[in-house]
């Protein structure tokens, strides 16, 4: 029998059903890995107490008959999802000591549905980079290395601790969030499955906000089954959250039919950016390839004002979270840095909390904002993101579905592109203009680059068609036949 | 638009955050870089294009306005960094701002 925590969420929960394992031993066996992978820097928190006590709870309900879609599954939650009386610190000093007194709903749903909880994820400081070297708590290592090369890797960004501990093989999923593609990348740069749902479709209730009309919870995984169960745990409606949306729940995983035979999809032409490195062309062309012998019809597709997207995005990005991250102030909780008055209070405890990339968003946030460039710069972003959210309908009405890479190059070194924030911002390039249009997308593991790091394929759907989604990613994980692992995971 | 030191501790004193002056002119160049770069959207015709406001079209629903929660005072305050508990009160506290 293969390790424990080799286990898809599929296989244990049917093994859980079935009684041939229990909760208890899959959560001590997961538990132990977590302890094994401290190397990765994957958590800021481990709570391997709670894990055993939830997994002890998840067995008597499994032996009742009653275990609900993820009962007894451990799993990994982003470091930006408010626990319930567990330290939650979105990786920023500023958040010293916090414990929130409520749960989020996206996690409570996943309790609610069995789930056992192995620890809170490390991540870029409120979620802000592409390569989760932002954090307080340190960068994280990714579990692939290039051959023949032992530097530590990103593991991409700002989901990079949840996109280490899943691939690594110590969490069976885990939460992410998506703002510009904080799921996705993360989810190439590891070889693993991850979705950013459409805008609504996940509560933001209890989610440390970075920017509200982008941010989008959704799950990392090994399969693409595996996103579909964990989707239909963490989506509700929520009436504490305005803009989550009134529409039942699909059952994602009877999406996974392998059928796409009369499926139009959508390549578009604007995303051959100059300099993409040749693999991951060859690797687009592959999947091209692969969804055509299943039966679909490849369309070119224009969205025109693509290049626009990036700079759009680090208008309204910073603006919102400059506006969201006032409520750090060191009154009501975290870090509180003393200063002669009340003004130099909050300016100390802001100076000492934040970090640099943060105090750098929320600078430009507040200037875009401020009076006499509010019309010139975040009006004029928002005018552009409608330009672009109707670049996407107008391709619609051409395809049902869209392929491009997920981002346009493999992982990195740590320390690479540190420099220079610009560069790193364009690792989004391919995931940003999805969370301006409020679409889903998802990135499945298509291949492998020529030094060995795992590369993706982005999927993007309409407006709450996450079901096709799945089906077509599911073809395309059947077609890539992605099995390889990395070092030291056998 | 071309920033100075001038503009860069303005919008440093409207954010809250004490940057010294040592550090200021390293903070000119990284945001004039960023500024810079974003202002490339001028060259997008936006005449007649509404600004999106909502990422979903969706009407925001409506309840009715009335108290359906509450009575959380010692949770509320049980993460503050300095909190004063006097009788069944809980307070935050600042640095005095009146003399």
């Amino acid at each position: 029998m293969a390790a424990l925590t080799d286990l898809t969420i599929a296989e244990a929960r049917d093994q859980l059903r079935a009684r041939k394992i229990s909760a208890r031993e899959l959560a001590q066996a997961h538990v132990s890995a977590v302890a094994k992978a401290k190397q990765l820097n994957a958590f800021i928190t481990e709570t391997p107490e709670m894990a055993l006590s939830m997994a002890t709870a998840s067995d008597q309900r499994l032996k009742a008959g009653d275990g609900g879609a993820l009962e007894g599954v451990p799993l990994a939650i982003k470091d930006l999802f408010c626990t319930k009386d567990v330290l939650t610190t979105a990786a920023s000093h500023i958040l010293h000591g916090f414990k929130p007194p409520y749960e989020s709903t996206v996690s409570a749903n996943l309790w609610k549905a069995g789930a056992v909880l192995l620890g809170k994820t490390n991540l870029d400081e409120f979620a802000m980079g592409s390569s989760n070297t932002t954090s307080y708590y340190g960068p994280v290592h990714n579990p692939w290395q290039r051959r023949g090369d032992n530097r530590p890797l990103v593991p991409g960004g700002s989901s990079g601790g949840s996109a280490a501990a899943v691939a690594a093989r110590v969490a069976m999923g885990a939460t992410g969030t998506d703002t510009g593609g904080s799921i996705r990348q993360p989810a190439a740069f590891c070889g693993l499955v991850g979705l950013k749902p459409t805008y609504g479709r996940c509560s933001r209730w209890g989610i440390v906000a970075f920017a509200s009309s982008l941010d989008q919870a959704g799950p990392m995984t090994r399969t693409v089954r595996d996103a579909a169960i964990m989707l239909g745990a963490m989506a509700s409606h929520d009436p504490k959250d305005s803009t989550s949306v009134p529409r039942p729940v699909p059952d994602y995983e009877k999406a996974l039919t392998g059928d796409i035979r009369g499926l139009k999809f959508g390549i578009p032409k604007e995303y051959r950016i100059d300099g993409m490195a040749p693999e991951i062309e060859k690797l687009w062309q592959q999947g091209i390839e692969w969804l055509k012998a299943a039966g679909a019809t490849p369309v070119e597709i224009s969205l025109p004002h693509t290049k626009y997207a990036l700079p759009a995005y680090y208008i309204i990005a910073p603006a919102e979270a400059s506006s969201n991250l006032a409520r750090y102030d060191g009154v009501r909780f975290g870090l509180r840095i003393p200063g002669d008055s009340l003004d130099g209070m909050y300016e100390n405890t802001r100076a000492e909390g934040f970090g640099a990339e943060v105090q750098r968003r929320v600078m430009i946030g507040t200037y875009v904002l401020s009076a006499g460039y509010y019309d010139a710069y975040y009006l004029k972003a928002q005018r552009v993101r409608s330009l672009i959210a109707r670049d996407f309908t107008e391709a619609y009405k051409k395809c049902d579905v869209i392929l491009t890479p997920t981002a346009p190059s493999a992982a990195f070194a740590i320390g690479e592109k540190a420099d220079d924030p610009i560069a790193m911002y364009l690792n989004d390039v391919f995931t940003v203009t999805v969370n301006l249009a409020g679409l889903p997308g998802i990135s499945v593991p298509a291949g492998l680059s020529a030094e060995g790091l795992p590369l993706g394929l982005q999927l993007i759907g309409r407006a709450f068609d996450e079901e096709t989604l799945f089906r077509v990613a599911g073809v395309v994980e059947k077609a890539a036949n992605f099995t390889a692992l990395p070092p030291g995971i056998s | 638009m071309a920033l100075d030191k001038a503009t860069v501790a303005r919008i440093a004193t409207l954010a809250r955050i004490k940057v010294a002056d040592a550090d200021l002119d390293k903070m000119v160049g990284e945001l004039q870089t960023i500024i810079s770069w974003v202002e490339q959207l001028d060259a997008v015709d936006t005449k007649g294009v509404e600004p999106m406001t909502s990422a979903v079209e969706v009407t925001l629903p409506m309840r009715e306005d009335k108290v359906s929660d509450g009575g959380y005072v010692a949770q509320i305050v049980a993460n503050a960094p300095e909190p004063v508990v006097v009788g069944e009160g809980a307070f935050f506290t600042v640095p005095k701002v009146v003399e």
